[in-house]
């Protein structure tokens, strides 16, 4: 199986829907969901069939430094499936919560663009061809933000364009001195030639990519646009956003940039780790005080992803291994909890955490699944979010960083206290509410109900045996920093 | 040196525009002169000192050429960049509509 096949079935849907899907509603969503689990179905299959192996396609027949070439390990494999998994469950419970916003098929368009910029990025193997996807996907993420069409919607879309250009003209020059050091834009010939590039350049490229990366992450220096445009966009969106987005155009290009391409160099590991606890403890300590819920669920996006950049910057595969692991925690923990945020602000017109009542009768999948996604994000045992944060800990003490663990421990209680606030005053608030304005339709449901399971089924990955199969091979793919570039030019040149 | 020197400076103007104005359209200027000031920077990584235009010719002896990669970078980067604007003028025509103002410290319906 070639790999453009996972940039071509969301890209031909997109433009297909856009032809067919004016004239009839039911082409859009139709669709769109036979792509996305088609694009499921064959992610899935590459990632078992891959192993710790890696699979390199050169577009056009070009040879690799003159063409460009798309390369699949094990972690961008993973990535692939975590992307259409959200997807999926974000289509599903988009059907009822879209269709009272107005006409759908531009953002079903919109949506398979936005899913076929991410895949794009994730097989890439050429420096400037994920920044061009990069923009794909952000370009799709614009307008779906101001869908709404809501003043405050548009000033959030515009906020986010803004932030989107500086990042991208940061990341556009990072490219420009590797090119001028190296003059080659694959990956793999960049990580080679980079041992000749002189140390004083390497920092300015790499600071320039942290800065460019790190803005489209939302790492903490660079947040300030994520509360408003992930509490501003329709909630299957947030939860794209939210659960996806930030990671695969953010966490993912990190790594990948310099763990196998800058073979993660101390200085930036140690920016890592700062960044990743400034992130974790500020991020969950603006969120305690929200009572808009998305804004809320927003801060936690932060703080959550700094765990991720915490585990990745202990540089261990302890440390990897949770961080991966979390990586596919919180997508599916922030989205179920992004599409409870939806469900209760069609059913009770609020958002406010005060304004809300008596959700667990007259929305008991809401309020049950709800409950499942606060202990998860909070790391309570039966739960994935705790054994990831398990991980990360452990990985922390035995790499001599106790204070990092202290401060990993510190934030979970704080995002356990901000989680109960959400559940006493939200979703079992005293407010009389006696009739919902719209019910949840059977999408939705299913799509809270696929997430919640899933909260639990993903514990099992923590298990040995299952762990070897699917964890270890994305964490050798990373950890393994020349061993990226040896095995793309090795294996086809 | 001092030609790279003064495009880093004009990537700064950009950033100091983009930071401190309140005017959407400035915003929106300055984002523009961001982004010139990057592609300038590529197509001046990719010039030889008395190179030629990167074309073989029948009859033209093979000199040193200006390497094309950055051009081709550059028109990638304009139409991305093309994309951008549009998109930041199309929000703020519809920010305008709903608060009859290009002013930032007016437009402020969401708090951090």
């Amino acid at each position: 199986m070639t790999l453009p096949i996972f940039i071509i079935i969301p890209l031909a849907t997109a433009f297909l829907i856009s032809l067919v899907g004016r004239k009839k509603d039911f082409w859009g969503p139709l669709l769109a969901v036979a792509a996305t689990v088609a694009v499921f179905v064959l992610s899935l299959i590459t990632f078992f069939q891959l192993g710790t192996g890696i699979r390199v396609y050169e577009m056009g027949g070009w040879k690799m430094p003159f063409g460009i070439a798309l390369v699949l390990d094990a972690f961008g494999a993973f990535m692939l499936v975590i992307v259409s998994l959200i997807a999926l469950t974000s289509l599903l419970f988009s059907f009822r919560y879209i269709a009272h916003l107005g006409p759908d098929w531009k953002y079903y368009a919109l949506f398979m663009i936005l899913v076929s910029g991410m895949n794009g990025v994730l097989i890439t193997g050429d420096l400037f061809n994920l920044f061009v996807f990069t923009e794909i996907a952000f370009f799709a993420a614009f307008p779906l933000v101001a869908y709404g069409g809501r003043a405050h919607e548009f000033e959030a879309a515009f906020k986010y364009t803004v932030m989107a250009s500086v990042s991208s003209s940061l990341i556009l020059l990072a490219i420009a001195v590797v090119y001028s050091a190296t003059s080659t834009l694959t990956m793999a010939h960049i990580s080679v030639a980079m041992a000749g590039v002189r140390p004083g350049l390497k920092i300015w490229i790499g600071a320039l990519f942290l800065a460019g990366y790190g803005l489209k992450a939302a790492i903490i220096p660079f947040h300030a646009w994520l509360p408003d445009a992930h509490s501003s966009a329709p909630a299957p969106i947030s939860a794209m956003l939210s659960g996806v987005l930030i990671k695969a155009l953010g966490i993912y290009a990190l790594v990948r940039i310099f763990f196998n391409v800058l073979g993660a160099p101390q200085l930036f590991l140690q920016a890592f780790l700062v960044m990743g606890a400034v992130s974790l403890l500020l991020g969950v300590f603006l969120a305690v005080g929200q009572w808009d819920l998305k804004r809320l669920l927003a801060y936690h996006s932060i703080s959550q992803v700094g765990y991720i950049l915490l585990g990745i910057g202990l540089n261990t595969s302890l440390g990897m291994a949770g961080a991966v692991f979390h990586l596919l925690n919180h997508a599916l923990f922030k989205s179920l909890l992004f599409y409870n945020a939806g469900a209760i602000e069609m059913g009770l017109g609020t958002r406010d955490l005060r304004k809300m009542g008596n959700i667990t009768r007259l929305m008991p999948i809401t309020a049950h699944s709800s409950m499942v996604a606060s202990l998860a994000i909070s790391g309570i045992p039966p739960f994935n979010g705790f054994f990831s944060k398990l991980l990360i800990i452990i990985a922390a003490v035995n790499a001599h960083q106790p204070v990092y663990a202290l401060v990993a421990v510190v934030g979970s209680l704080l995002t356990l206290s901000s989680f109960m606030k959400v559940q006493r005053y939200g979703i079992r608030g005293e407010n009389p509410v006696e009739r919902l304005q719209s019910r949840p339709g059977w999408g939705m449901q299913a799509a809270m109900i696929i997430l919640a399971v899933l909260c639990i089924l993903t514990s099992l990955l923590i298990v040995p045996g299952i762990k070897e199969s699917v964890l270890d091979p994305v964490v050798a793919a990373v950890m393994n920093k020349t061993g990226y570039a040896a095995a793309v030019l090795g294996g086809r040149q | 040196m001092i030609i790279y020197l003064l495009c880093f400076a004009l990537f700064l103007i950009g950033l100091y525009g983009l930071i401190t104005k309140r005017d959407l359209i400035k915003i929106i200027l300055a984002s523009g002169i961001m982004g010139y000031a990057v592609n300038l920077m590529i197509v001046l990584f990719g010039y030889r000192r008395g190179a030629v235009y990167p074309i073989l010719e029948k009859g033209k002896e093979a000199a040193i050429m200006v390497d094309p990669l950055p051009q081709a970078l550059v028109l990638t980067s304009i139409v991305i960049e093309l994309g951008t604007t549009a998109m930041l003028v199309a929000l703020a025509i519809r920010l305008f509509n709903k608060y009859k103002t290009f002013d930032i410290t007016k437009i402020r319906r969401l708090r951090g």
